[in-house]
């Protein structure tokens, strides 16, 4: 796996003719669709957990949701260095998928708040749960609210440019995104490995007392 | 009527009840004891069905229509008088002659003269005395009160044995309480928790 | 039919329970009106209209969230809410009575606060209004789910604004764009689509936010 992803990391700058921009722009898009993989697979695993009941549901969700969240964070970052190397500015509210990835970036975020508030128990679970399935909902909604937008929010002043991908660089891309999804899936599982294990302990000290 | 077999409940790591085994007949008298966070409110939380059981079979025979519950605190709005809190309660319960009964419930437990009166006036034990008149309104076939002489006064606490009496035998009844003095005579089951 | 008596039921309950306690209903009003005075200050000389509608759904949202506070806080205070899980009601019924509940003192709130705006600063079409009564839907809708979410925990006044502004982002879109563009039937229709989806899904899962 790590071969993979490194062979990817290298494939990718060296078929990417154009600078920085090019290249973020081979790192932002996977990682903006991992995002949106990651907070689809909370909102499944939070379904599930709905449905069935079973708790480690609510620890897939957890996780999934913390992942895409994080690769969320990741998106606005790479989309920031994106807008400063094509157009010079660090912040365009013209970009929907920038401004899309802000609304969803403070909504899980309130989240984890949220969790943060509730006494652990199947209490937390079921809202938690619920909350990750509205942010699935939110995604196409806020999407079209921010197209809406465009017309009296800012003027859209800068023109985005998809990069033309000739036949080598879609292959490059391709690999990038498999890896950037690789290395989504095995932080995933290391996280919820992670969190499996302490749980486990804690169950032990407590079963000890 | 209740049938539990290894019942667990943990909220995250913490387990509050562990593996318990309830068999309740039909118009039997369970008395709950144990100190203070044995878990006796989580137990009936569990049986009224506010809580599901992390682990664990339970079949509780009534549905909630058929159901009784009275806790530490009388559940009951405090801004509205005690009239208007039983008549919500009679309409989501749907009780027949719901005027009379309620009439005849506040004038058994000595509320007929405040009725009209918000109850945050009332006294700890009178509002308790009301929350008891809510959890009868409907005549549950299964009463499951929670350290219901915890909040009450004494005039209450004496309707309230009045009322066990009468009830014990013909309805099925579940009481948590750690002074199981006064109900000892009519428990026809024992749990110990704790 | 025994559904809608019970929704009845219940958000008289939560009228009277909040018109009682005296606080709610005056506070919103203080609130959104105090807020509008305080724009005067807060927009710069040469601002247009625009900005003042903008202002306006901030105004709004903010209100709503010191509306539906203190509708959830009383349930969960002394654990009334229990009395009425316990009901055989249909839990979804309880979170209808409170919306309603809420969207009317919403609604009163605003009878006094938009003429108020239109006095200060600019005025509103029938768009604009229709786009109002729409988003204080959704916002209710919404806001009402998550604030029985959040009073079930610690710090829920701080959560429930956490919680509701993205959630809001949307609906003040469709708010402020039914007042000031021409093409309102689009935001109309957003308002519509987003009352209908976030409506049925709180009211689907209401449910699993009261019981264990």
């Amino acid at each position: 796996m790590g071969l993979g992803l490194a062979l990817a990391l290298l494939v990718a700058p060296e078929d990417a003719d154009q600078g920085i921009s090019q290249r973020i722009f081979y790192l932002h898009v996977p990682i903006a669709l991992t995002a949106y993989f990651c907070f689809g697979l909370g909102a499944w695993k939070a379904l599930l957990y709905l449905w069935r009941g079973e708790e480690r549901h609510d620890l897939e969700s957890y996780v999934a949701v913390h992942q895409g969240t994080i690769f969320g964070s990741l998106t606005l970052i790479t989309g920031s260095i994106w807008a400063k190397a094509s157009w010079g500015v660090w912040w365009t509210w013209s970009s929907n998928q920038l401004v899309l990835f802000l609304v969803l970036f403070l909504f899980y975020c309130a989240y984890f708040m949220l969790r943060f508030s509730l006494e652990e128990g199947a209490r937390r679970a079921r809202s938690s749960a619920v909350y990750a399935l509205f942010g699935v909902v939110l995604i196409p909604v806020s999407f079209l609210a921010i197209r809406l937008a465009e017309d009296f929010i800012h003027p859209t002043v800068f023109t985005r440019e998809g990069p033309q991908m000739s036949g080598t660089m879609f292959a490059a891309f391709c690999a990038m995104w498999l890896a950037v999804t690789l290395l989504a899936y095995v932080l995933y599982r290391v996280e919820l490995v992670g969190k499996r294990l302490s749980t486990q302990l804690r169950e032990l000290a407590e079963a000890l007392r | 009527m209740i049938r539990a077999r290894g019942l667990e409940k943990r909220y995250g790591q913490k387990r509050v009840l562990h593996g318990l085994d309830v068999e309740l007949p039909r118009a039997g008298f369970l008395l709950v004891t144990g100190p203070n966070g044995s878990g006796k409110t989580t137990l009936l939380r569990v049986l009224a069905g506010l809580a599901a059981p992390t682990r664990g079979a339970l079949t509780v025979e009534v549905d909630r229509a058929r159901l009784g519950f009275l806790a530490h605190e009388p559940l009951v709005y405090r801004e509205l008088t005690a009239l208007e809190n039983l008549d919500l309660f009679g309409r989501l319960y749907r009780v027949p002659e719901r005027r009379e009964r309620i009439g005849r419930l506040l004038e058994r437990f000595g509320l007929w003269e405040a009725r009209s009166e918000r109850v945050s006036s009332y006294s700890r034990g009178m509002a308790q005395r009301l929350g008891l008149c809510r959890a009868l309104l409907h005549e549950p076939e299964l009463l499951l009160l929670d350290e219901p002489y915890a909040a009450l006064d004494e005039e209450g606490a004496r309707l309230l044995d009045r009322e066990l009496e009468a009830l014990a035998g013909a309805r099925t009844l579940v009481v948590a309480t750690h002074e199981p003095r006064r109900l000892e005579t009519l428990a026809t089951a024992r749990l110990a928790l704790g | 039919m025994t559904y809608l008596a019970d929704v009845a039921a219940l958000a008289r309950k939560d009228l009277r329970v909040a018109l009682r306690a005296r606080d709610t209903l005056p506070a919103m009003l203080l609130f959104v009106l105090a807020t509008l005075v305080v724009f005067h200050f807060a927009l710069p000389a040469r601002a247009d209209d625009a900005a003042a509608y903008g202002l306006l759904w901030v105004a709004i949202v903010f209100t709503v969230l010191l509306g539906l506070t203190r509708a959830w806080v009383p349930e969960h205070e002394h654990g009334v809410l229990d009395s009425l899980v316990l009901a055989p009601c249909d839990r979804s019924a309880i979170w209808l009575g409170k919306t309603l509940a809420t969207l009317a003192f919403l609604l009163a709130a605003q009878a006094v606060a938009l003429p108020v705006f239109v006095l200060l600063y600019a005025p509103l079409d029938g768009a604009a209004l229709a786009g109002t009564v729409l988003a204080d839907l959704g916002l209710c809708a919404v806001g009402s789910l998550l604030a029985a979410m959040a009073a079930a925990g610690r710090a829920r006044e701080l959560l429930l604004p956490l919680l509701l502004l993205p959630l809001a982002i949307p609906l003040v879109v469709g708010g402020v764009g039914a007042a000031i563009s021409p093409a309102e039937e689009r935001y109309l229709l957003f308002l519509v689509l987003y009352d209908g989806v976030f409506a049925v899904l709180s009211w689907a899962s209401f449910e699993y936010v009261v019981t264990e």
